[in-house]
């Protein structure tokens, strides 16, 4: 029976993609993209991050040529591409965020990492290894009000003192800003980074000496922030029609999407069974 | 026959006020300023009184007030900017990309010059949410202004040409600048904005004749960067030592401390001293960075002409609210101790925080903190010690909503500047009645960085559950409100009172209000095109007769509502100030004009 009402399920989504491609065929959608020209490994203006390809790839599947508005992921970033530009999409958002965007469903789940050179052998896991009141510890900022849920992990066990700060805006005439934490760690300017996935994954790879690269723990710990987050693409408010073209294509193209993320080596952290459990019932 | 009778016991009754008001007050206040019915610098003199000793305009004539001329900035953005009248020009420049012009008085204000900055397009993306511009100064034949991009600008007032242009920051690391420079004795005062993107704060001076950078005078990090030396004196114990601007902090977290300098620089000739106020400590949540973290959301006096710190004061030690406390520092002498006595001379500050702080201003010392609105987050200054006792309760703690925190972020006040009048002896105060809530719970993303934001819902305090916005007039002596009107929405504009006793100021659904300086009543308004943010002036033009200027265009952080077209389902936008202005966009839609008001 499961396995029934799945292939229904396919039946229904290879409708929705020959109907998108007729209908791309037809009028030659274009697929409008907000995205950052200077922040890889997501996106930047040579089309050379994970979620250009991946961009790429949902178009060439709907038939529809991707077009780019590019802008600093700063603030006012969805204000001023979705809401005002032409904008229809945004590669990577969570999928909790609702400021103007409607999520898609996730296509990957990622987790903050610790980062510190193999040479070290610091074999950190947790956030409750002593090890880390001792370290230079180096953390992204995002500024006002708000933080990093690594800095606010390090803050709830007292550890201060020996925390260093990145803005992730850093100097934007710079190539790929938020990558500076991740080469102070291969300089050794600190003993380990606590940084998002995608972006240590990435750049991890990228340095003259070997990093490891181990997502942190606890993934939750409430009332604390979670580790841990899905990742969408989101979609201008109003097109809900193609957030579901999206999700079909996301469905279908799923060992492709996942491919493309190993190459750029994004650290995933498998969904939770039990959210698992519940879909299989529906 | 009963019109005529009416009339005239209205302007007996208004003569008596005037009799009762205004001797009594010129007894008790401070010297006049004289008169040339110019406005060359944004707060009209170096003190930042924004009094026009001009009387043509008064509290019985003012209804007759009618539009001039008018003149489209070009720009929809929020326009904070004073016209300025020097001659027989006006100079305003407006919001990114920072045009100047230069309006011909003898003409209906018929367009002189533009002089374009070519702000680089990039400070809108890379910078702040914020493109305001808080105005232009005057100074021997140049006007001095500041852009978006961090650069500060001289250019000849008679021709628009540039004679100098300097690059004071990097757009790149979030660093731009909003505010108005100050221009003394050859020497520009300029500061920066950026707080919530890692700034460290400073105050520089430029030489006036070729922009070149003089000093800098940094808000946080060791005392020589701070230009804190052997003349350093302050009042209180807990601003005594050696580098606190390293100690207070966890170890190097100064270095992106904020406490940057965007709100107005006053200058106090007498004592050749500057006094400036700063923002935040920046970028770190409070939990990270254990300690006073001085000197963000303090104040300095400074050696005008070596930068050297006299003396500081530190509002919050520790800010827990984002309360900058860049708004201006009023110098005046003030009969403080008694009508007999020699003047004192004091320093008015509006707090952020809410308390109405008079200091002596030679040396530092608070003479009076009082509350001038409801005030949730803190019981009261200790004059003591000089700092403020908080209400634990209202400590952020993550995971744990806490509600009903009055000042909000905005503060009781914001940058918007207050008048004096020198005839009453009061101060004309525009502001704002918000309290908020914190929380931290949405998920959100910065160029590849997810985190859970804090959510700050803001809404109007409970004194006045209907008006977020509150125009008071303050006795400073007394210590009391005198008057107060209640608005809508915030007071966004700044306040100017004349010679003639009106006091004018404008609102964010567009009305430009003029009102009694004696008792608040309403006496004339005028439905301009959009929503007010700017600080209104007057002159005398060519013609001799008195004008009155202001622009409209709202925007700013309390109208980037309307401005930014923001979304009103999303309450935490604009940090959260959208959630108290969700109403604003049926008051008033955007667009930048100059309106020139005179009578018949």
């Amino acid at each position: 029976m499961s396995s029934a009402s799945r292939s229904s399920v396919l039946v229904l989504l290879f409708c929705a993609a020959l109907c998108s491609r007729a209908f791309a065929q037809a009028t030659q959608p274009v697929l409008r993209i907000a995205a950052d020209p200077n922040n890889l490994p997501f996106t930047n203006d040579k089309l050379e991050g994970f979620e250009n390809k991946i961009a790429q790839l949902i178009a060439g599947d709907l038939g529809a040529k991707v077009e780019y508005t590019w802008l600093a992921q700063r603030r006012g970033f969805f204000r001023d591409t979705l809401k005002h530009g032409d904008a229809e999409i945004v590669m990577g958002v969570p999928t909790e965020f609702e400021k103007g965007t409607i999520p898609t469903a996730p296509y990957y789940r990622s987790s903050y990492v610790f980062v510190s050179r193999a040479d070290r052998k610091l074999d950190l896991h947790t956030f409750d290894d002593p090890i880390l009141r001792k370290l230079r510890i180096g953390v992204t900022l995002v500024g006002g009000a708000s933080n990093t849920p690594p800095a606010e992990a390090l803050a709830r066990r007292g550890i201060v003192d020996n925390v260093v700060g990145f803005s992730v805006y850093n100097d934007y005439s710079q190539p790929n800003p938020p990558a500076r934490i991740i080469e102070a760690v291969a300089r050794g300017d600190i003993d380990v980074a606590i940084v998002w996935g995608p972006l240590a994954g990435y750049f991890a790879k990228r340095q003259t000496t070997a990093l490891e690269v181990v997502p942190v723990a606890p993934q939750f710990q409430p009332p604390a922030t979670p580790m841990v987050f899905d990742i969408s693409i989101g979609v201008k408010r109003s097109n809900k029609a193609l957030r579901d073209q999206i999700n079909a294509v996301l469905a279908r193209r799923k060992p492709d999407i996942d491919r493309i993320l190993d190459e750029y080596n994004v650290p995933r952290v498998p969904p939770p069974a039990a959210a698992m459990k519940s879909e299989e019932a529906k | 026959m009963t019109r005529r009778h009416t009339q005239g016991f209205l302007i007996v009754v208004v003569a008596i006020l005037a009799l009762s008001g205004a001797p009594e007050a010129q007894a008790q206040s401070t010297t006049m300023p004289s008169e040339d019915g110019q406005w060359t610098m944004p707060g009209k003199d170096y003190q930042l009184r924004r009094f026009s000793g001009l009387d043509q305009i008064n509290t019985q004539n003012v209804n007759g007030l009618r539009v001039a001329w008018t003149f489209s900035t070009a720009v929809n953005r929020g326009h904070e900017a004073a016209p300025l009248v020097v001659g027989d020009t006006m100079f305003i420049v407006a919001p990114f990309p920072n045009y100047l012009y230069a309006l011909d008085l003898k003409n209906n204000g018929a367009l002189k010059w533009k002089y374009d900055p070519n702000a680089q397009a990039a400070a809108q993306g890379v910078a702040c949410c914020d493109v305001v511009n808080r105005g232009c100064f005057y100074d021997d034949g140049k006007i001095y202004f500041n852009t978006l991009d961090v650069h500060t600008v001289c250019v000849d007032a008679a021709t628009g040409q540039q004679v100098w242009k300097t690059r004071l920051g990097d757009i790149n690391t979030g660093e731009s600048i909003t505010m108005a420079p100050l221009v003394v004795k050859g020497k520009v005062y300029v500061g920066n904005s950026g707080g919530e993107f890692g700034v460290r704060g400073w105050l520089k001076c430029l030489d006036a004749k070729n922009g070149n950078v003089l000093w800098t005078a940094y808000s946080t990090g060791p005392d020589k960067d701070v230009l804190i030396g052997s003349r350093f004196k302050p009042f209180y114990d807990g601003e005594k030592g050696k580098d606190l601007g390293v100690t207070t902090w966890p170890p190097e977290k100064w270095q992106l401390g904020g406490g940057t300098v965007w709100g107005w620089v006053s200058y106090d000739p007498e004592t050749n001293l500057i006094f400036y106020g700063t923002a935040n400590p920046g970028s770190w949540n409070p939990e990270l960075r254990p300690g006073d973290n001085k000197w963000a959301a303090g104040m300095f006096a400074r050696d005008a002409d070596t930068g050297e710190a006299v003396w500081a004061y530190q509002y919050t030690p520790h800010d827990l609210f984002d309360h900058d406390e860049i708004n201006e520092h009023v110098i005046l002498d003030l009969p403080w101790d008694g009508p007999d006595k020699p003047l004192r001379k004091v320093l008015i500050h509006p707090g952020r925080n809410g308390f109405m702080y008079v200091f002596d201003r030679t040396t530092g010392e608070i003479l009076s903190a009082t509350k001038y609105t409801r005030n949730t987050c803190i019981k009261e200054i200790d004059l003591k010690t000089g700092r403020p006792t908080n209400v634990e309760e209202k400590h952020p703690v993550v995971g744990k909503v806490i509600r009903d925190i009055q000042p909000a972020s905005p503060g009781a006040k914001d940058w918007q500047p207050v008048a004096f009048s020198p005839r009453t002896g009061w101060l004309y105060v525009p502001h704002q009645n918000l309290s908020c809530d914190y929380e931290a719970v949405e998920a959100s993303y910065i160029a590849g960085t997810p985190y859970v934001g804090v959510n700050e819902k803001m809404y109007a305090g409970a004194d006045d559950p209907d008006s977020l916005g509150y125009f008071t007039c303050w006795d400073p002596i007394g210590k009391k409100i005198v008057w107060r009107l209640k608005e809508k929405f915030p007071v966004w504009s700044g306040a100017l009172v004349t010679a003639g006793d009106v006091v004018f100021f404008g609102t964010m659904d567009g009305r430009f209000r003029a009102v009694d300086a004696h008792d608040g009543k309403s006496l004339w308004e005028f439905k301009c095109g959009s929503g007010i943010i700017s600080q209104p002036t007057t002159f005398k033009g060519p013609d001799g007769k008195q004008y009155v200027a202001v622009l409209c265009g709202v925007g700013g952080w309390a109208g980037a509502v309307v401005a930014g077209d923001l979304d009103i389902r999303d309450p935490s936008a604009a940090l959260g100030f959208v959630n108290a202005m969700k109403d604003l966009p049926k008051y008033t839609t955007k667009g930048g004009m100059l309106y020139v008001f005179c009578l018949p």
